[in-house]
């Protein structure tokens, strides 16, 4: 399909003059006057409040447990969206539709559900605690949240391309005498890439920032479980207004740059 | 057929069967992950709204608070879907139609509200309309509530919701290029004509499996409604919250019981979905096959 | 307050209103966590009352429960609340030094600090007691995990880390002795939950805990709960703190809304015996003392150390304990 400059049709100017203008206003400036009110500190005060020990750990924790969210999520999402593309089976138009529930289920009742799953005494919970671990109020119960949270997201990105991707071409590569994992690797893989990224991006970018449903499972302990978000809350709790908004413009930044570079690779890996 | 075509389809077969075993556990394996993730979840919500039995499940349900919360959180929804809409549509025409520069930020942008912690966009509306922020003092001279009062929520409610609709038709919109667009031009419609007709149609189910989407979000958001609701019982309160409210005052079936409604209406949203989402699919065929 | 002061002023106020024309008020009562239930009675009985000497008036009461220091950056942030019931007077504080919307002197407006009813920090085992705490010395002990909010965001959670500091104080004879004790204390500490009732939550619950360090009032409503009294039980430790929670009227907002009158009349009212007796049916201490001997059984007599003799107030308090950089962040940071 051609994607080219089109004189021909209207509504440049209208378009992308309310684009601009809807996203300025709900968006943009809203965001904007967070970074004014950060900009009362000086680089200096916004390194310490940034490099402070608690606000590294739960940095480590917000992006370590997310990316470990998406990595699995990476996984286990192309695995469903393989089957649920490829394979007939009972019950797979149900498995299809519930799949985006994370999504429409609020975070906070995501939260209390987990936690009644994975607290020590939960259905869940109880079996590890045999085994003589903990889920919840632990790193593991955190990514577990952020998994279930940001699950849509591989799944639904990766599906359509894989549905585009004719079954022949597999099988012909299969003909050819190609193993299973090296049809994979040489002929989905590569196809598969871009939207693959698309959602790991996605919910890594999701998950770093989620609230409702990590505060129930997480414990909450400083240096140990404590997420940013959470962070940002106990600093407004505090009235430090221009603390919470320093660690806001840090994950904003993070976030943007993130999302910008995964749409640039997109591009890149599509047009090469 | 040639001789090498039969061989090929042969050992295609062989592919096939040999398949069948890895088929069969990816299948299992596919349930398995539905099953503890999606599935558990759902089934301890309910079954613990259903722990003191149908009778408190629905007393819960129809209590005047619960009730209040439902019809705030449907405002809420009513106001911020249609506004995602308009600007979901506008967005994707104007990424997927022209080229320009700075096109990529511009997507980046429409994005950003996915990757914004809720906690942040609760926090900006505080900064903007909290009696302390930028047009405080302003606001509250002229008497005009917005954080802590309907239109915090709602804003904070788009906010978070923005992405979706855009997110949805913006490769739609792109696969579909522009020669009946241009088309309908050269035999002389007009911009809306051009639209109501050629445009809207192509992206129909496009736009309701966004807005489906949109509304699921919007009506499940938590942490930023947090920040900007005030907590006020009956009149500030949205579903999500009283949920967690009703966890907090020791009433754990209460609790669970509006949560399986929030899960009911989610699982209506999704059904919904996958009923566009199947028309979609079919004129996708449908289409394939002109 | 005596009950003849008491019933004048109502009579004063019967008079007044009496003559004025009917009115809708509708007052926002923002409050903490534990309060629910309390407010809850209090508020119906409260309309009864007012509208036994205004009878054609129609009287909303809205609540709004939260952490008490989410719930004061409410209120500063412009939530229009037009009393605050906290559950420390420093949050009100807060309220009043940036919102400015009542005068810094709130807490001489009313009689005994404008606190009316006050608590205690109590130990919640579970029942028989398996690990057999006694007191705050308990709690270091090997395998006791103890469950408390977190200090940064609960005002309960403050009550509980001075008790404790109080303990550690005496038992160790200097500052650097307590925060041994209190460091050793947290080490314990498996869930900090952002608000009081979290923690409640997460030890009736979720089964977390050997310990919960609780409000008094908060324990005694968990062993209320459907069998909550064969679950658990109240352990009373040797050392504890009074805790004051406060309230006040938010002129500002009051005045705005035309609710100035009714406003001061809820607050007055809770020192009434029936505001009293309301408070102490809610697990509360009562202050007014013919109330209190009627409920002497239900409230044990304990040794209480008190915000402003041992801490210097919460002006002092706050930022050595808990602002950035205080005890709680050196605690854990050394860790």
């Amino acid at each position: 399909m051609s994607r080219r400059i089109s004189p021909v049709i209207p509504g440049f100017g209208l378009t992308l003059g309310y684009t601009l203008v809807y996203l300025s206003l709900i968006v943009l400036i809203p965001l904007g006057a967070m970074f004014v009110h950060a900009s009362q500190l000086t680089w200096e005060q916004f390194w310490n409040i940034v490099s402070a020990p608690r606000v590294l750990a739960a940095l480590k924790l917000s992006f370590g447990t997310a990316f470990l969210a998406a990595i699995i999520n990476g996984l286990i999402g192309t695995l469903l969206a393989w089957v649920l593309v490829r394979y007939t089976f009972p019950g797979r138009k149900i498995i299809d539709a519930m799949i985006d529930l994370p999504f429409a289920l609020p975070t906070a009742v995501a939260g209390i559900a987990l936690t009644a799953l994975y607290a020590p005494s939960g259905w869940v919970g109880q079996f590890a605690t045999d085994l003589g671990f903990k889920i919840a109020y632990t790193p593991l119960g955190i990514t577990l949240a952020l998994t279930f949270v940001t699950l849509p997201f591989v799944v639904r990105t990766v599906q359509p391309v894989l549905a585009d991707i004719p079954r022949e071409v597999e099988e012909a590569a299969a003909c050819l005498g190609a193993k299973p994992l090296q049809v994979f690797r040489h002929v989905l893989m590569p196809a598969l890439l871009p939207a693959w990224l698309t959602g790991f991006a996605l919910a890594f970018a999701r998950g770093v920032g989620e609230y409702g449903s990590v505060i129930f499972i997480a414990g909450n302990m400083p240096m140990k479980t404590e997420i940013l978000p959470l962070l940002i809350m106990v600093k407004l709790d505090q009235y430090d207004y221009t603390g919470a908004t320093a660690i806001g413009v840090l994950m904003l930044v993070v976030s943007f740059i993130l999302l910008l570079l995964i749409n640039l690779l997109q591009r890149r890996i599509e047009t090469p | 057929m040639s001789a090498s075509a039969i061989g090929a389809a042969a050992s295609a077969n062989a592919a096939r069967r040999g398949s069948a075993t890895a088929r069969r556990i990816l299948i299992g394996l596919g349930w398995l992950i539905f099953a503890l993730f999606l599935l558990l979840p759902l089934v301890i919500v309910v079954s613990q709204g259903l722990k003191m039995g149908v009778g408190t499940f629905f007393e819960a349900i129809f209590e005047a608070d619960a009730l209040s919360a439902l019809k705030l959180t449907l405002i809420a929804v009513a106001i911020s879907v249609p506004l995602n809409l308009v600007f979901g549509v506008s967005a994707a025409w104007c990424v997927s139609k022209y080229d320009f520069r700075g096109k990529s930020i511009l997507v980046t942008l429409i994005d950003l509200p996915f990757s914004v912690s809720p906690v942040i966009a609760g926090l900006v509306y505080v900064l903007m309309f909290g009696a302390q922020g930028f047009f405080g003092p302003w606001l509250q001279d002229h008497d005009i509530q917005i954080v802590f009062a309907l239109p915090g929520i709602v804003l904070a409610t788009i906010f978070v919701t923005v992405p979706f609709v855009a997110r949805e038709l913006i490769p739609l919109m792109q696969e579909q290029g522009t020669q009946e667009e241009e088309a309908a031009r050269l035999l002389g419609a007009n911009g809306w004509q051009m639209f109501w007709h050629v445009t809207l149609p192509n992206i129909k189910w496009g736009l309701i499996y966004g807005v489906v989407l949109c509304t699921a979000r919007a009506m499940g958001e938590f942490g930023a409604v947090s920040v900007v609701s005030g907590h006020i019982r009956g009149v500030t309160n949205t579903l999500p919250l009283h949920v967690e409210i009703l966890y907090n005052e020791y009433n754990h079936v209460a609790a669970f019981s509006v949560a399986s409604l929030l899960l009911i209406l989610a699982l209506f949203i999704l059904l919904l979905k996958q009923w566009s989402e199947n028309r979609i699919n079919r004129l996708r065929h449908s289409a394939a096959e002109e | 307050m005596s009950i003849r002061r008491y019933a004048l002023a109502a009579l004063a106020s019967a008079v007044f209103a009496g003559s004025a024309i009917a009115k809708d008020y509708e007052l926002l009562n923002v409050s903490y966590d534990p309060t629910r239930e309390l407010y809850q009675q209090y508020n119906a009985e409260f309309i009864k009352h007012w509208q036994q000497a205004n009878p054609s008036d129609k009287v909303k009461i809205q609540q709004s429960h939260g952490g008490s220091g989410k719930q004061a950056r409410a209120v500063i942030d412009g939530l229009r609340a037009d009393v605050v019931t906290l559950a420390l007077a420093g949050d009100i504080d807060e309220v009043a030094k940036l919102g400015k919307t009542l005068p810094e002197n709130w807490q001489t407006r009313l009689p005994d600090a404008s606190t009316p009813y006050t608590s205690t920090i109590v130990f919640l085992v579970r029942k028989g007691n398996p690990k057999g705490i006694k007191d705050w010395g308990d709690l270091i002990k090997k395998d006791v995990s103890v469950i408390t909010p977190n200090p940064k965001t609960s005002g309960g959670a403050r009550w509980n880390f001075l008790a404790a500091w109080a303990y550690g104080l005496k038992a160790g004879g200097s500052e650097a002795k307590a925060q041994e004790y209190v460091k050793e204390l947290f080490k314990h500490v498996p869930v900090l939950d952002t608000g009081a009732r979290g923690s409640t939550i997460t030890f009736v619950n979720n089964g977390q805990g050997d310990v919960l360090l609780a409000w008094e009032n908060e324990a005694f409503l968990a062993l209320k709960e459907d069998g909550g009294n064969d679950k658990f039980e109240i352990v009373v430790p040797s050392l504890s703190i009074l805790a004051e929670p406060p309230v006040a009227v938010v002129d500002k907002n009051a005045e705005k809304k035309g609710n100035e009158k009714i406003a001061e009349e809820y607050l007055k009212y809770l020192y009434s015996p029936v505001g009293q007796k309301i408070a102490a049916d809610n697990f509360y201490r009562p202050r007014d003392e013919k109330v209190a001997a009627q409920y002497v059984n239900q409230f044990p007599k304990l040794d209480l150390v008190t915000i402003d003799k041992d801490f210097g107030g919460w002006k002092t308090a706050q930022p050595k304990f808990f602002n950035d950089g205080g005890v709680f962040d050196q605690i854990y940071s050394a860790q």
